[in-house]
């Protein structure tokens, strides 16, 4: 584990954080996902241990509404006005960036493909197969600073490539917010195919 | 949980106050030693709490999904961290806040806290704490050191000890305060903050000051101790002298009690010394066994008021001098002061800025109504206090740290968060409203309404609390939905009720003093436990919440939007010369209040929804409660028993009203005895009507095999029939017969619910 107390040019990405922006968000109402939510729990159906539901849509550009589990959330979250379906690893994990950031991409990519195939939501969720973010949610392995987005980029630079063959990513350049990026793909990718990229 | 945590220790080594930081040490070791099996889980448990780090529903590793109760397979297995209580299962932080007053950079680290070990949301308590949610203990060590570097300790936020010490949070810049209380409210936290006179409580210990007796904002009468600012003239000198009235034993919880005069007036010399030597009289006979009667609100009804005078003032003969008693006044008093950042305007007004932001970005008819409820001057002329309305008290990480900015923009960072889970902005200048205005929309913080029937209070209920019956939280946020509008259009004397949501009886969301009041009930239908509201009506919130509601009838969570709205038409219709809420529910009568809301008691005919509560879907149950009770149709007699004894009750409620004081207590325990001989009949149909053998019977049967017993509150409910048959045949003053009623409430609310629990139907 790297200490940002050391000068290292290496970064340790930990609690990643998976959010993938759903077409016409606007017309999405997400009643109709908290009993999906709870049909999750019932069927416990990741190999991550979910707990509960929580409701945050009086909150403007928040959370929404929240699956709680041990080892990670999912969210459909709507920070700073943009809807998505957000994946929040809690727990840590081994190997290589690019290993913990694929794991954290297929898991909320997962959860995206049970949301647009769910009868109980009619197709209304599509996701747009375009904007994926990244952000890392511990600031002290992974500050919000010009060395720290140096160090990781090659890595998410890796994932971009892998999901899209080729997408532009551009960071949150803000030192209070946690480390994140946005890969823009120039072209809409499906998330079965974004799935299978992921695996190859 | 989080990789990071070992790290932050090295990081902060220095930036901490001492004192936190050793404190965090400390935990950080009994973490390691509960770890080892070399601390037991009851210790491990008191020393988290004292820590403010809180359980949370469903830690006891189960939970009704809604088809079956499913165990929650930890990776930690059944290791936990209090009895019952596993180590990984999620819990609450809570995070004290002196006088709800922040700065900037606290409001950061907040926001950064939220974000990395909690849900993203930062919740604003009752009594103006911080609380986040979904927490891992493994991450509380961390957690603390960042906010003991931001100066913030969550040290007895919870556990038996001195609890955050609340203000007034328009302390300082109110109009008709007798002065600032908030030098002597930080005196008192830091004084009593690890004292050793306070580490050894029964329960609980909760201090409020307030600048003055007329307004709410303080609540001090429902505090453990609260203290009223208060000025006298010196008749030797003819100069003015500041001091406070001290009250003590108030509370809510339960059966909530009005706090009682101690002392007339405290000089601030004798503010730290008599309330340590309160500390030692509570800590020294208050009840240590039965945690039910261990508030010191119990202490003093049991000794009565003069002779608990009588005690602390003995004590405060006694108290070894220290010197800390006028050290830490004069030093809170010289290192305490407000000053605005912005000159006040001195020909602008705030109704002039109206049209400019109207004509700017159409906002007109929210900027007015912002204005309206959102802003009070200040006694400092050209300045206004602003107040936040958060939604539920809930507040993102992003809109923590925009309010940051806000409040570094236009004022010193004067911003302190509110009993009603809101912040208020001090210090603003008349002149920046439509800016600020402007900034808080962008960060979707401009919500109109605050304190008004908008702004609906609740407690967490059975989101994520241990004790929640219903969902208060589901519940205040589908009124806020249903009246957000429609308040606004309606009479003005119903846009400023209070509405105040509790998910149990021990009122953490503060129902009685709610003109509209709700906690939460269960109640069986058809043989399926649904989720209820007990409705309370005409408390007042006004003058420190001088006067607590009345129960009047349990109805459905679905058919509470209902209840305000009927009973809202109905104010507004015969109202009579101005008249205020409560008094129109005195005038009304609660027999007639009743009435109006008997049919909404009853689900409508084939509404299935009753079944469920507010924003979630999951068939309704409490724990187990009514699995495998497929009674249909069929009407027990118990159920039919505990009708009576609500019947019972509510006459008890009107003699009350009507003055008839003793005969309303001792209608209110026949009401305990009928609903006591309901369940014993469940097992004994041959019981009578002798109250000894009712009593003896309902303790042999159901409390000395805690059948009765609450999961949270045990033996609780049973005692109040127990003192209360011990004392009956003596007479009721309007106190006892007061407290009896509530008691009385509460009992048969246990009755239905040990009913629903046995689901023991016994057709007739």
């Amino acid at each position: 584990m790297r200490s940002i107390l050391e000068e290292e040019v290496t970064v340790e990405l930990q609690h990643i954080n998976v959010k993938l922006l759903l077409k016409e968000s606007a017309s999405i109402a997400l009643d109709a996902v908290i009993p999906v939510f709870h049909s999750w729990i019932q069927d416990q159906i990741f190999d991550e241990l979910l707990l509960d539901v929580a409701d945050y849509r009086h909150v403007k550009q928040g959370p929404g509404l929240m699956l709680i589990g041990h080892e990670a959330d999912y969210s459909l979250d709507n920070t700073d006005g943009l809807l998505g379906l957000r994946y929040n690893r809690k727990a840590s994990l081994a190997g290589t960036n690019l290993d913990r950031s694929s794991q954290a991409t297929r898991s909320a990519l997962l959860a995206c493909q049970r949301l647009e195939s769910d009868t109980r939501l009619n197709g209304r969720f599509r996701f747009n197969g375009q904007d994926v973010q990244l952000i890392i949610n511990d600031r002290l392995l992974s500050p919000n600073d010009e060395k720290t987005r140096q160090a990781a980029a090659p890595d998410f630079q890796r994932l971009a490539n892998k999901l899209f063959g080729h997408a532009e990513l551009t960071y949150n350049l803000d030192p209070r917010r946690l480390l994140s990026a946005s890969i823009r793909s120039s072209k809409p990718v499906s998330t079965g195919e974004l799935l299978k990229n992921l695996a190859d | 949980m989080k990789s990071s945590n070992s790290l932050w220790k090295q990081k902060l080594d220095g930036k901490m106050p001492e004192e936190l930081a050793r404190e965090i040490d400390i935990f950080e070791t009994e973490i390691a030693l509960r770890k080892q099996g070399k601390l037991e889980e009851r210790l491990f448990a008191e020393t988290r709490l004292r820590r403010g780090a809180y359980g949370q529903r469903y830690d006891n590793g189960q939970r009704n999904d809604g088809q079956k109760v499913q165990k929650l397979n930890f990776p930690s297995g059944d290791f936990t961290k209090g009895p019952n209580t596993m180590w990984d299962a999620p819990g609450m932080q809570r995070i004290k806040v002196p006088a709800g007053g922040l700065n900037a950079s606290q409001l950061e680290t907040m926001a950064e806290l939220a974000e990395e070990y909690s849900d993203g949301i930062a919740h604003v308590t009752t009594r103006q704490d911080f609380q986040l949610h979904y927490i891992h203990i493994d991450d509380t060590p961390a957690l603390m050191r960042r906010l003991a570097a931001a100066n913030i300790t969550t040290r007895e936020a919870c556990g038996n000890s001195v609890r955050n010490v609340t203000a007034c949070p328009y302390a300082g810049v109110c109009t008709d305060e007798s002065f600032d209380v908030t030098p002597y409210a930080r005196a008192l936290s830091r004084f009593l903050l690890g004292h050793p006179d306070c580490q050894n409580f029964g329960r609980k210990f909760k201090p409020a000051f307030s600048g003055c007796a007329q307004h709410a904002c303080g609540l001090t009468s429902l505090h453990d101790l609260g203290l009223i600012a208060k000025t006298r003239i010196n008749e030797a000198t003819g100069r003015e002298e500041l001091g406070f009235e001290m009250y003590v034993g108030g509370g809510l919880g339960a059966v909530p009690y009005h706090a009682k005069l101690l002392d007339s007036f405290v000089p601030p010399e004798e503010l730290l010394p008599l309330t340590q030597s309160i500390a030692r009289v509570f800590a020294r006979l208050g009840e240590k066994k039965n945690r039910n009667r261990a508030r010191i609100k119990f202490l003093i009804q049991d000794l009565g008021i003069e002779k608990f005078r009588e005690l602390v003032f003995e004590e405060r003969k006694t108290l070894p001098f220290d010197p800390r008693w006028t050290e830490y006044i004069e030093q809170a008093r010289s290192e305490f002061r407000e000053t605005p950042l912005k000159e006040a305007p001195q020909n602008e007004t705030a109704e002039s800025s109206l049209v400019t932001i109207g004509d700017l970005n159409g906002a007109s008819e929210n900027f007015k109504r912002w204005m309206k409820f959102n802003n009070r001057p200040q006694r400092q002329p050209g300045y206004v206090t602003v107040t936040i309305a958060l939604p539920l008290g809930d507040i993102t990480a992003n809109q923590l740290r925009s309010l940051a900015d806000i409040v570094r923009r236009f004022t010193k960072e004067t911003i302190r968060t509110t009993v009603e889970q809101n912040f208020v902005i001090r210090w603003v200048s008349k002149g920046d409203l439509p800016d600020l205005y402007k900034a808080l929309d962008a960060a979707g913080l401009a919500d109109v309404g605050a304190g008004a029937l908008v702004d609906v209070t609740s407690c967490p209920g059975t989101d994520t609390c241990k004790l929640g019956i219903s969902s208060s939280r589901g519940l205040a946020a589908e009124l806020r939905r249903q009246v957000s509008e429609k308040s606004f259009q309606s009479d003005e004397a119903v846009q400023n009720l209070h509405i105040k949501i509790s998910g149990c009886f021990n009122s953490c969301g503060q129902h009685h003093v709610a003109d509209l009041g709700f906690y939460g009930v269960s109640r069986k239908i058809a043989g399926h436990a649904v989720p209820h509201f007990q409705v309370v009506l005409g408390g007042q919130w006004e003058h420190n919440a001088a006067s607590y509601g009345l129960p009047v009838a349990a109805v459905p969570s679905k058919n509470i939007p209902q209840v305000v709205t009927r009973l809202t038409n109905r104010y507004v219709a015969e109202r009579e010369n101005g008249e205020a809420f409560k008094d129109f529910v005195k005038r009304t009568g609660k027999a007639e209040l009743k009435n109006m809301l008997e049919d909404l008691t009853r689900p409508a005919a084939g509404d299935s929804s009753i079944f469920s509560d507010w924003g979630d879907p999951r068939e309704y149950t409490l724990g187990d409660m009514g699995e495998g009770e497929c009674a249909g149709e069929v009407v027990s007699a118990v159920d039919f028993g505990l009708a009576a004894a609500e019947r019972e009750l509510f006459e008890a409620q009107l003699l009350f009203e009507k003055g008839e004081v003793d005969q309303a207590g001792k209608s209110a325990y026949h009401s305990m005895l009928t609903a006591a001989r309901a369940l014993v009949r469940a097992e004994n149909q041959d019981i009578g009507d002798d109250p000894d053998q009712i009593v003896a019977e309902f303790r042999q049967r159901y409390y000395d095999t805690r059948l009765f017993f609450d999961p949270f509150a045990g033996g609780k409910f049973a005692g109040y029939l127990f003192a209360a048959h011990e004392k009956a045949g003596q007479p009721y003053s309007e106190e006892s017969s007061r407290y009896l009623i509530d008691e009385a409430q509460l009992f048969i609310d246990a009755a239905h619910s040990c009913s629903n629990r046995l689901g023991k139907p016994v057709a007739v």
